[in-house]
């Protein structure tokens, strides 16, 4: 037996501000993730089978202090995002597309997020589906293969297989993030036939893990979710929602939560509500950050993570 | 009631009243020029302020979102709802039948709240 799991769990926090997006690499089944402006970054997506790219929580429609502009930066994002060569293989888009699920707001999200020269996955936040209790409405206007239920679905792409899951409807009076049993069913089967050495990525908009629940930035029924995908040598759990990056590791489980192409919002717990954060203008769009080099002990494995931070004006 | 109405600034309750007032007056059970029962719930700080509110049967009760963030009104049980309330925006919705509501923001729900009508 390894040493447990408490020393081998290594949490890694940082806070960034809003930014543009984060660049995937997967290499031999290890996701690392680097800023857009880490070279080494770059020459590492040259040297792989497939690259992707993160956005989350464009919020589309917000209009106020935090950022009065969410379309440009949404459009600076997907100028970073073409500019990418090579090119990404596809973007997932964790939610919160829009403010208030707004007809226009979803047209002009639309709009904008067909000039990506890739293709871009969605899957909705909570702001997507104000009054579409079954995900319907969102569901038809993001079409992709294969949804099912409320709009959860999977993919493979170089080898690593892609579940998409959708933890903002039904939300219980006082709770998180809800997947339900249909989804948790449908997850299962969805898992069944793939081997342990599949790495899988696991998108949805609400962490999957327990970051700060009196913010509710969990989801209440995740670790049947997480109890299916323990098996596998290698699991990434991508999400969105709280417009900062944070890390978790647990065993071979991986979560990372993606900052906002709109505005960021506080650490948990460091403001009185998780309301938007509203930085100096000329600041919200400063990359900031910190590497984080993440070696595990069991298998030597290594992931280097570049964030955005805050830079003094 | 009145401590209610004392939480909401003065420009906020006139758009309270006046909400209320389209929302109360084709339809409510008082004759022209009786003051309906109306109550006020604010939003702010990601709370319901009141949490909880107790009303008589016929009371209307409107909720401002006064944050930043937006926010909504549904019941548990999913009966009454509003739709996205940005910032200042209203909701309003009259309780005839004596009972408890509970309800919470589908937004945020961590944010909840009780009307009880007695
Ligand atoms: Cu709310």
């Amino acid at each position: 037996m390894s040493e447990p799991l408490a020393n081998r769990r290594s949490v890694l926090r940082c806070m960034a501000w809003a930014g543009t997006g984060v660049l995937w690499t997967v290499a031999g089944g290890v996701p690392r993730s680097f800023a857009f402006s880490d070279r080494a970054g770059q020459i590492a997506a040259k040297d792989s089978g497939l690259t992707f790219v993160q956005i989350s929580d464009s919020h589309i429609g917000f209009s106020k202090e935090a950022n009065p502009d969410v379309a440009a930066t949404l459009s600076l994002a997907i100028e970073r995002i073409n500019a990418l060569d090579p090119q990404p293989a596809f973007i997932l888009h964790t939610g919160d597309v829009t403010h208030l699920s707004k007809p226009s707001e979803f047209s002009t999200a639309a709009d904008i997020l067909k000039t990506l020269r890739a293709p871009v996955h969605v899957i909705p936040g909570e702001h997507d589906v104000i009054g579409d209790d079954d995900g319907s409405e969102f569901s038809a206007r993001f079409p992709a293969a294969g949804r099912r239920g409320n709009g959860w679905y999977s993919f493979d792409a170089g080898g690593v297989h892609f579940t998409g899951l959708v933890n903002v409807l039904d939300f219980k009076a006082g709770g998180l993030g809800h997947l339900g049993d249909a989804q948790l069913e449908w997850l299962e089967d969805d898992l069944r036939g793939l081997s342990a050495s599949t790495p899988i990525v696991v998108f949805a908009h609400m962490p999957l893990w327990n970051v700060y629940e009196p913010w509710g930035w969990g989801t209440d029924d995740s670790a049947q979710a997480l109890a299916y995908l323990q098996r596998f040598g290698s699991v990434t759990v991508l999400n969105g929602h709280i417009h900062q990056v944070q890390q978790q590791v647990e065993g071979n489980t991986r979560f990372f939560t993606a900052m906002s192409t709109a505005y960021p919002q506080p650490a948990p717990g460091a403001a009185p509500t998780p309301g938007p954060l509203t930085v100096q203008p000329s600041r919200l769009r400063e990359v900031i950050g910190l590497r984080d080099v993440q070696i595990e002990g069991r298998t030597g494995r290594l992931a280097v993570t570049d964030e955005p931070l805050a830079r003094p004006a | 009631m009145t401590s209610a109405h004392t939480l909401v600034g003065t420009a906020l309750a006139t758009a309270v009243l006046l909400a209320m007032a389209v929302a109360v007056t084709p339809y409510g059970p008082f004759a022209a020029g009786a003051t309906p029962p109306a109550a006020a719930v604010t939003i702010e700080e990601f709370a319901f302020v009141p949490g909880d509110l107790t009303i008589a049967p016929g009371t209307t009760v409107a909720w401002v979102n006064k944050d930043e963030a937006p926010h909504t009104i549904i019941t548990d049980d999913k009966t009454v709802r509003s739709g996205a309330l940005d910032t200042g925006d209203a909701f309003s919705h009259q309780f005839t039948t004596p009972g408890t509501y509970s309800y919470h923001c589908s937004l945020h729900p961590q944010m909840t709240g009780h009307i009880i009508v007695q």
